[in-house]
């Protein structure tokens, strides 16, 4: 199941970020940026336990056209990745706002989600015209 | 404004993502580039490469004129329809770009050569043909070119294009064409499969590429070719070689004829200078033996020393590794481990002599 556009919370660099339980985070990266790169081929996820800074390269997606870092939306421990990417990558462009969600991570402070983009300031981002 | 081809609003209608290639807008793909690589190794896809351009050379001079400005030697394609791959050279030696020629008859050749060259080349056959007489260049820009390749390429071009091309191109042999009505067709192509490639008329290329389709070819874009290319262990003009290199350190040594003596090519005399001395690299292919993606200009190292770096690397859809073409020093041995840098993490690739895959089949 996809999260809604609206549950979410996004970077200039097209993660997106949901809170999901117990002050966990799921982070992903947005449609939008998973229809611009193309086929996934491989994925490479930062270790449970890596502190990640707001930010800062964390991981790197890579479709067969190029390979782009995955920057850190907020601070925060990994605490969990989706396994399930490093054999079949394709489900980052079959659902990338669900089920191709990269890890999932415990905030240093849970009010940084509040300084990310809504939905309408990222959907002005990608879409300038539109509207 | 970017420069279109005929089949532009094809393109548009068939779902295409469109990109800048030298200066045309292309079709990267129309949904999925791994499955547009799948269709041509298992039945047939068609590729629109009308951005690329066809030169016809003419007149009484054209073969002597080919001699002198082609590494390979033009003198061997006896008669009409015979086709090569050669590359065309500087006086060092490198490579201003890689062509097929085509023996037309014994007053014309026709030359395919790649867009984003274009100027350079034209600039430099024309300057070379100060040095020939009775020789004629013509950019045919009313022409275009439609590639269809696959296992099941050329019986879907029969259906599709009718009895009477059947009936002339079905016996032809591979790096072979011939003219039917206004379609010359020649049995080369990108990929490692069998097929066509198609030039035509530019204002007959949209009704011809309906009748592909609508025979069950489907589109294929820039983004599969440079896979299933790199599969095929054929090489990337810009990429795995240019002006720097010469044929013999790009693994195009075959390319060069070097009988007769008498025919002194432009570059001819760097050549046998370097093959005097031994070339000091070679391109070997590579296949990484985990997870993880091969790109352009990666570092290569073998027993901690740099050896060299990859001209091109991506991941294979059909093999589902990464593959790729590296520069490397003489002393890598074909089936030896070496390790690429990626990121800081030096992963193991296996090296190997492309092609990786031939005829829809593994050759790893």
């Amino acid at each position: 199941m996809s999260h809604a556009n609206n549950d979410l919370r996004y970077t200039q660099s097209h993660e997106w970020v949901i809170q999901i339980s117990d002050g966990a985070v799921e982070v992903g990266i947005t449609d939008y940026a998973q229809d611009l790169l193309g086929d996934m081929v491989y994925i490479d996820l930062p270790e449970v336990g890596d502190n990640l800074t707001a930010g800062k390269e964390c991981a790197v997606v890579e479709s067969v056209k190029a390979a782009s870092d995955i920057f850190a939306p907020i601070s925060g421990e990994v605490s969990e990745i989706n396994e399930v990417l490093s054999d079949t990558p394709e489900i980052l462009n079959q659902d990338a706002q669900g089920g191709g969600w990269l890890f999932r991570m415990i905030p240093s402070d849970a009010a940084d989600l509040n300084g990310l983009l809504d939905a309408d300031a990222y959907q002005a981002l990608v879409e300038p015209d539109a509207g | 404004m970017n420069k279109r081809t005929p089949l532009y609003e094809q393109h548009q209608a068939m779902g295409a993502k469109l990109v800048d290639f030298a200066g045309w807008d292309m079709p990267l793909h129309y949904g999925s580039q791994i499955r547009e690589h799948g269709q041509v190794r298992s039945d047939a896809g068609m590729f629109d490469v009308s951005h690329m351009v066809v030169v016809d050379i003419k007149g009484a001079g054209s073969k002597e004129y080919l001699s002198l400005l082609l590494a390979n030697n033009v003198g061997r394609l006896k008669t009409e329809g015979r086709a090569m791959y050669s590359c065309m050279l500087n006086a060092q030696g490198g490579v201003i770009d890689d062509l097929i020629v085509y023996h037309m008859n014994d007053r014309w050749y026709r030359m395919v050569i790649n867009a984003d060259t274009r100027d350079k080349d034209l600039k430099w056959m024309r300057d070379t043909a100060e040095q020939a007489s009775g020789v004629e260049i013509v950019e045919r820009d009313d022409l275009a070119i439609i590639a269809v390749q696959g296992p099941h390429a050329r019986t879907k071009v029969y259906v599709a294009l009718g009895e009477g091309l059947k009936q002339k191109a079905e016996g032809l042999s591979p790096f072979e064409a011939t003219t039917i009505g206004e379609l010359f067709v020649g049995r080369t192509g990108y990929t490692g499969e069998d097929g066509f490639e198609i030039i035509l008329p530019a204002k007959a290329a949209e009704f011809s590429w309906k009748m592909l389709a609508e025979v069950g070819v489907s589109p294929i874009g820039l983004g599969a070719r440079d896979t299933l290319r790199l599969e095929a262990g054929m090489n990337l003009y810009g990429a795995d070689m240019d002006e720097s290199t010469s044929p013999l350190v790009s693994g195009l040594a075959w390319t060069i004829g070097w009988a007769p003596d008498t025919r002194r090519f432009v570059g001819r005399d760097a050549l046998e200078q370097e093959k005097m001395a031994g070339p000091g690299q070679q391109l070997v292919g590579l296949v990484l033996q985990g997870k993880g993606v091969l790109r352009n200009h990666q570092r290569v190292t073998c027993n901690n020393n740099d050896v060299g770096e990859i001209t091109s690397g991506s991941f294979s859809p059909s093999l589902r590794c990464a593959i790729a073409l590296a520069r490397v020093t003489m002393d890598v041995a074909i089936d030896s481990l070496c390790q690429v840098d990626v990121r800081g993490k030096y992963l193991d690739v296996r090296v190997v002599k492309p092609p990786f895959v031939r005829n829809g089949k593994s050759l790893l």
